[in-house]
């Protein structure tokens, strides 16, 4: 079996009630990591995090530069900042937006896929732009296992079809679906010290 | 999971090349980049390889260490952060309220802003300062690592389609005149006002290797150490704590800790949101 170590995930509009249903799912002893992007403006408050957490049963931390990666718990980006992976720590970073988005999901994905090659599980939600397919990409190429968001069950349709017509992803399900699927992709893993 | 990851998997090719990389570049020319955050940096190399259009970070290299003037772009690709003029407006306006009163009392404020990369930070704060009245008592040290960045920021020429979200910023952070008068539009271009160079004095520095050059009553150095691991942070955060005069202030960026300094007990916070110290010890 697989040994994953970390659950990145990417969304764009109508992500609040998605990320909402996916990780209400997760239950308090979630044994792996999750950090998330979620497009947002630049002057956005920080209200995002614990907005989210008062849904969850886990908790949500706005991420600090250099901040230890622990299971159990859900990072998310800061507005205006990228997020990246990196062994041991997450890294920000102020450079130039991709695909007019920072954060942008590819940069959280693709620096996952080179921290973490096969140990990453890569899941990509609602949303009307094309970041995420590359990211999601390299994460297939590197051996980690790809998640989509069935186009019919987003808000935002463009994203996750974006990531469906250029690669074959390991599986498309609906919202619903997404939560209780990574909790039986995940069980049985030792998860965090 | 702490111990899975502290077992790192045998390096790919790439990290290889990285590190051969870096190690070159330091060998020969002296910019150390070796104790940079790996993630950003990877992603930057690999921008430029592709920008350079060379297939291998190996073939960049070949180019960079037998050509300087590919070392100059590289270094140019390394150091340009993207900024705003006023980026965390909260942050300026919690300067105007807690630093400014106390920078009132000196006689003379020698100001460190380190990594300015393309100057917005320099533009700001000497608007800052001006409307506070205290501009005229004031030098600016705006640093970075690359020459042409410098340049760049000395320039203080900005797209103008950004204006409209800088004036936004500008009044957030506390403004007190019209935005505009501190700019001259021409064509897509706007370019900010001589005078608030007046006191500014642009000059090279290396935060991971130079040492520290004079004492300051404030530095900034915010989003520039994001780039930097652990063990470089702390080393900056030496130079920086070395380079403050007692009570003197430190700011930096919002999502950024003193946790790795190893002087973090000798600052009193001032502001917890807007990252500003005060060093008491």
């Amino acid at each position: 079996m697989m040994s994953f170590q970390i659950i990145t995930i990417g969304t764009s509009l109508g992500g609040f009630y998605a990320l909402k249903t996916l990780l209400g799912v997760l239950p308090q002893n979630f044994p792996l990591p999750v950090a998330v992007v979620q497009h947002r403006s630049a002057e956005e408050s920080d209200i995002f995090a614990p907005l989210l957490a008062s849904h969850l049963q886990l908790p949500v931390l706005e991420v600090e530069d250099k901040q230890e990666i622990e299971g159990g718990r859900i990072y998310v980006c800061p507005a205006n900042y990228h997020l990246l992976v990196e062994r041991s720590h997450f890294a920000l970073s102020t450079d130039a937006p991709v695909l007019h988005a920072r954060p942008a999901i590819d940069v959280l994905f693709e620096s996952a896929a080179d921290s973490f090659g096969e140990g990453v599980v890569g899941i990509l939600l609602t949303g009307m732009s094309r970041d995420g397919s590359a990211g999601l990409r390299k994460i297939k190429e590197k051996g980690g296992y790809t998640v989509v968001q069935d186009p019919t069950t987003a808000e935002g349709r463009t994203m996750p079809q974006s990531a469906i017509s250029s690669m074959a992803v390991d599986r498309i399900l609906s919202i619903d679906e997404i939560g209780p699927f990574i909790l039986e992709l995940c069980a049985g893993q030792r998860g965090a010290a | 999971m702490k111990n899975e990851l502290a077992v790192s998997p045998s390096p790919s090719v790439e990290e290889i090349e990285m590190d051969l990389l870096l190690e070159g570049i330091y060998r020969q020319y002296g910019f150390d980049f070796r104790n940079y955050a790996l993630s950003s940096l990877r992603r930057r190399i690999m921008n430029f390889a592709r920008n350079e259009r060379a297939s291998t970070i190996s073939a960049l290299q070949d180019r960079i260490l037998h050509d300087r003037s590919w070392l100059d772009r590289f270094l140019f690709a390394l150091s340009v952060n993207v900024s705003a003029i006023f980026r965390d407006p909260a942050f300026y306006l919690a300067f105007r309220k807690e630093v400014v009163p106390m920078l009132r009392t000196y006689p003379f404020i020698r100001i460190w802003l380190a990594g300015v990369s393309m100057g917005e930070e320099v533009y700001s704060l000497a608007i800052l300062l001006e409307e506070e009245g205290i501009y005229d008592r004031c030098r600016i040290y705006a640093t970075d690592i690359n020459e042409p960045v410098l340049k760049k920021a000395k320039e203080g020429i900005y797209p103008l389609e950004l204006m409209q979200t800088y004036t936004s910023n500008y009044m957030k952070a506390g403004g007190l005149q019209s935005f505009s008068r501190y700019y001259t539009a021409a064509y897509d271009r706007a370019i900010f006002k001589a005078s608030l160079r007046d006191n500014v004095v642009f000059a090279q520095h290396n935060l991971a290797t130079d040492a520290s050059f004079n004492e300051f009553h404030v530095i900034l150095c915010r989003n520039v150490m994001i780039y930097f691991n652990r063990e470089l942070q702390g080393h900056v955060h030496h130079l920086l704590y070395e380079s403050l005069v007692m009570f003197g202030i430190l700011g930096v960026g919002a999502k950024e800790t003193l946790r790795f300094s190893p002087h973090e007990q000798a600052y009193d916070e001032i502001d917890k949101a807007a990252k500003l110290y005060r060093r008491v010890a």
